[in-house]
């Protein structure tokens, strides 16, 4: 396992390092500069501030300034923003972002996994048949649409919950319900799909032999088996997620990372794009090495290292 | 006529069959006198998309206690769904028990509700299935599996049933239980899943063992050593068992008496003696036939021609008529009553009755 984790680790940083490298240059590659709009006239601050930005030197020396940056976690101040450094606007934005998306993972996981489980217990009833019916509406309308209905709806027409902001958990009702419904539908249908092969195996039949009380051959014997897909496109989903968040995000009014994240792109605000680009995909890469991590738990015939055989 | 075909074994029948299988002698002066499980009349269909499969149609025998009755029979014929019927497995609502009882110590077991029937399964009765590569769940360690059952039915501790369990597999033969418990089932071989399962079965003491083909799975010497554990454990506790199987190879081993189904019905039912020495049933003869054998020269196995009935639309008369080298018009027509031609033994067939002797002289 120690062994396992330490590959791992070393994989994830050269990971991060080739979409660093990416994100650098594919950003430089882009016309325009920081500067563009601020239409100095006077050519001497602007040297001046190319050169406090260190963005008159060549390009390979901003990109080892860079990748040190990476290494002591420290981008810089922003450049449009000049009070606020980059890990300050990270600090301040990511928690939101990270709060949205983890109650929308959590909503669509255990919604998701429930419909699915009954859905397949109650093959061809009712309760399946509107589950799919649901899990089709779920995926095929995107989160954007579904936001404005919400918003329309709940929060204007009928002037239930706050149409937007991010302030109390009833805030949150709206943008998780937007951004879960379709992750909701592709659980929902997975798991329906994987429970049903897992209930016709033959050691659900052996364990209905045992005499055992129904809630148990669900939970204990169908449900870890039927989870492995669901496990297996959750590290993508998570991926989804949080780019949804902008989206969202945006749509609500929520002060999270998504705002600063598009905002810095379209300013060619070099240091938050690198800062956020490299913090986000660190994070990302890190929850699907936790799913793999859980994937060991949940089927201990995946072998995380070489030698399992002989425990 | 019916109530022939379950007589209980006579002594003197018992006896004699000790001269030729000296092996068998202690288990064959035991005479098997209570009847433990009856089935009666049983009737069970299946719904699909092409039409209602009526699997079994009138299936009858009664099970003694600490013997073992072999059902055999070729695919399809009802074996599996007997011992699904009799164990509560049938899947509803596609499944249903149409007519007749299955009644285990006297309680009807197709009256009881789902609740009730899992104080019967695992408990009084178990089942041993066909693959155990399959029968095992592949995420859960053996001694959970093993144990859950107990735990479930028995008000007893962790430890206890711990220990009882690694006491079981001793039984089955698997070395260094206490180890194996936190394994995983991918970390045995076929031959030992297999006891394992049988361990499983095993362990809230059941009364009755249904083993569905435990065998056809394993390599040949493996199931020899299967076998030799199903008598061993007999021997020991008592358990009648019921072995599902179309190996006859299985069945000269270690049955007590045969039962031959086809169709959905049991055509011959007997000892073992008597149905493999003195078989009555063409059908019977045929599957005897078709067995090789190293003694005889002849180098092609001799099937039986044709393939069994629709049981979709399953013949009124005997099921066998199409493919039986002496069929008569009445078989077509009308399915012959039982003939019992000892205490133990009965078959379904005209050729049994009076009239049908004259046509074809001595039988």
């Amino acid at each position: 396992m120690a062994i396992y984790i330490v590959k791992r680790f070393f994989m994830m940083i050269a990971t991060i390092l080739i979409i660093a490298t990416l994100t650098f240059f594919l950003m430089h590659s882009i016309p325009g500069s920081p500067f563009d709009e601020e239409r100095t006239s006077n050519p001497t601050i602007q040297a001046n501030l190319e050169k406090f930005y260190k963005l008159d030197q060549p390009t390979h020396v901003q990109y080892i300034h860079y990748l040190k940056s990476i290494a002591t976690f420290d981008f810089g101040p922003s450049i449009k923003k000049p009070n606020d450094s980059v890990n300050k606007l990270l600090a301040r934005g990511f928690p939101i972002s990270l709060e949205l998306g983890m109650v929308t993972i959590l909503v669509a996981v255990i919604s998701g996994i429930t419909l699915g489980t009954f859905a397949a217990l109650r093959h061809n009833g009712i309760i399946d048949y509107a589950a799919m019916a649901f899990a089709v509406v779920g995926i095929s309308v995107p989160n954007f649409v579904l936001a404005t209905v919400l918003i329309q709806q709940l929060a204007v027409n009928w002037n239930l919950l706050p149409p937007a902001t991010w302030s109390s958990p009833l805030h949150m009702i709206l943008p998780t319900l937007a951004l879960a419904t379709g992750p909701t539908a592709i659980i929902a249908r997975l798991t329906r799909s994987s429970m049903l092969e897992v209930l016709t195996q033959d050691y659900m039949k052996m364990a209905r032999a045992k005499g055992l009380s129904p809630m148990r051959i669900v939970l204990r014997h169908a449900l870890r088996n039927a989870l492995m897909p669901v496990v297996t496109i959750m590290g993508t989903m998570l991926a989804g997620i949080l780019t949804g968040t902008f989206v969202i995000e945006k749509i609500f009014a929520i002060p999270g990372m998504g705002k600063y994240f598009v905002e810095s792109i379209n300013n060619r605000d070099y240091p938050v794009i690198m800062g956020s680009t490299v913090f986000y995909s660190a994070f990302l890469v890190f929850m699907l090495f936790l799913v793999d991590i859980v994937y060991g738990f949940l089927d201990p015939r995946i072998k995380l290292h070489r030698k399992e055989g002989d425990a | 006529m019916e109530s022939r075909k379950f007589a209980p074994i006579d002594e003197n029948q018992g006896g004699t069959a000790v001269a030729q299988e000296p092996a068998r002698l202690r288990k064959r002066n035991k005479t098997f006198t209570d009847v433990m499980l009856s089935v009666r009349d049983l009737h069970v269909s299946f719904k699909t998309f092409g039409g209602e499969v009526q699997a079994l149609r009138g299936v009858s025998f009664d099970l003694y206690k600490g013997e073992t009755l072999a059902i055999v029979g070729e695919s399809g014929c009802g074996k599996s769904v007997t011992a699904n019927t009799i164990m509560g497995l049938i899947p509803k609502p596609a499944g249903r028990i149409k007519n007749g009882n299955v009644l285990f110590k006297g309680k009807d077991l197709t009256k009881l509700d789902k609740s009730e029937m899992r104080k019967v399964q695992g408990v009084d009765i178990s089942m041993i299935f066909q693959d155990p590569m399959t029968a095992l769940n592949p995420t859960l360690k053996i001694g959970e599996q093993l144990t859950e059952g107990l735990r479930t039915h028995q008000k007893v501790s962790k430890t206890e049933a711990r220990q009882k369990a690694i006491k079981l597999l001793e039984v089955v033969g698997i070395p260094n239980p206490e180890e194996r418990m936190k394994q995983y089932p991918h970390q045995f071989s076929g031959g030992m899943r297999q006891r394992i399962v049988i361990a499983i079965a095993l362990i809230c003491e059941p009364e009755l063992l249904i083993a569905d083909e435990p065998t056809t799975a394993l390599d040949v010497t493996i199931q020899a050593q299967i076998l030799e554990l199903f008598e061993e454990i007999q021997e020991r506790t008592g358990v009648s068992i019921i072995l599902i199987t179309h190996d006859l190879g299985v069945v000269a081993k270690i049955a007590d008496r045969i039962a031959v189904m086809y169709a959905g019905k049991v055509i011959e039912i007997g000892e073992k003696r008597e149905v493999f020495y003195s078989p009555q049933h063409p059908y019977t003869k045929g599957l005897l036939a078709s067995v090789p054998r190293l003694d005889l020269k002849e180098e092609e196995l001799q099937p039986i021609e044709g393939t069994p009935p629709d049981l979709f639309a399953p013949p009124i008369g005997c099921p066998f008529t199409a493919r039986c080298p002496f069929a008569m018009e009445v078989c077509d027509r009308i399915y012959p009553a039982t003939t019992g031609l000892s205490a133990t033994h009965a078959v379904d067939c005209w050729l049994q009755d009076e009239r049908a002797k004259k046509v074809f002289g001595h039988n």
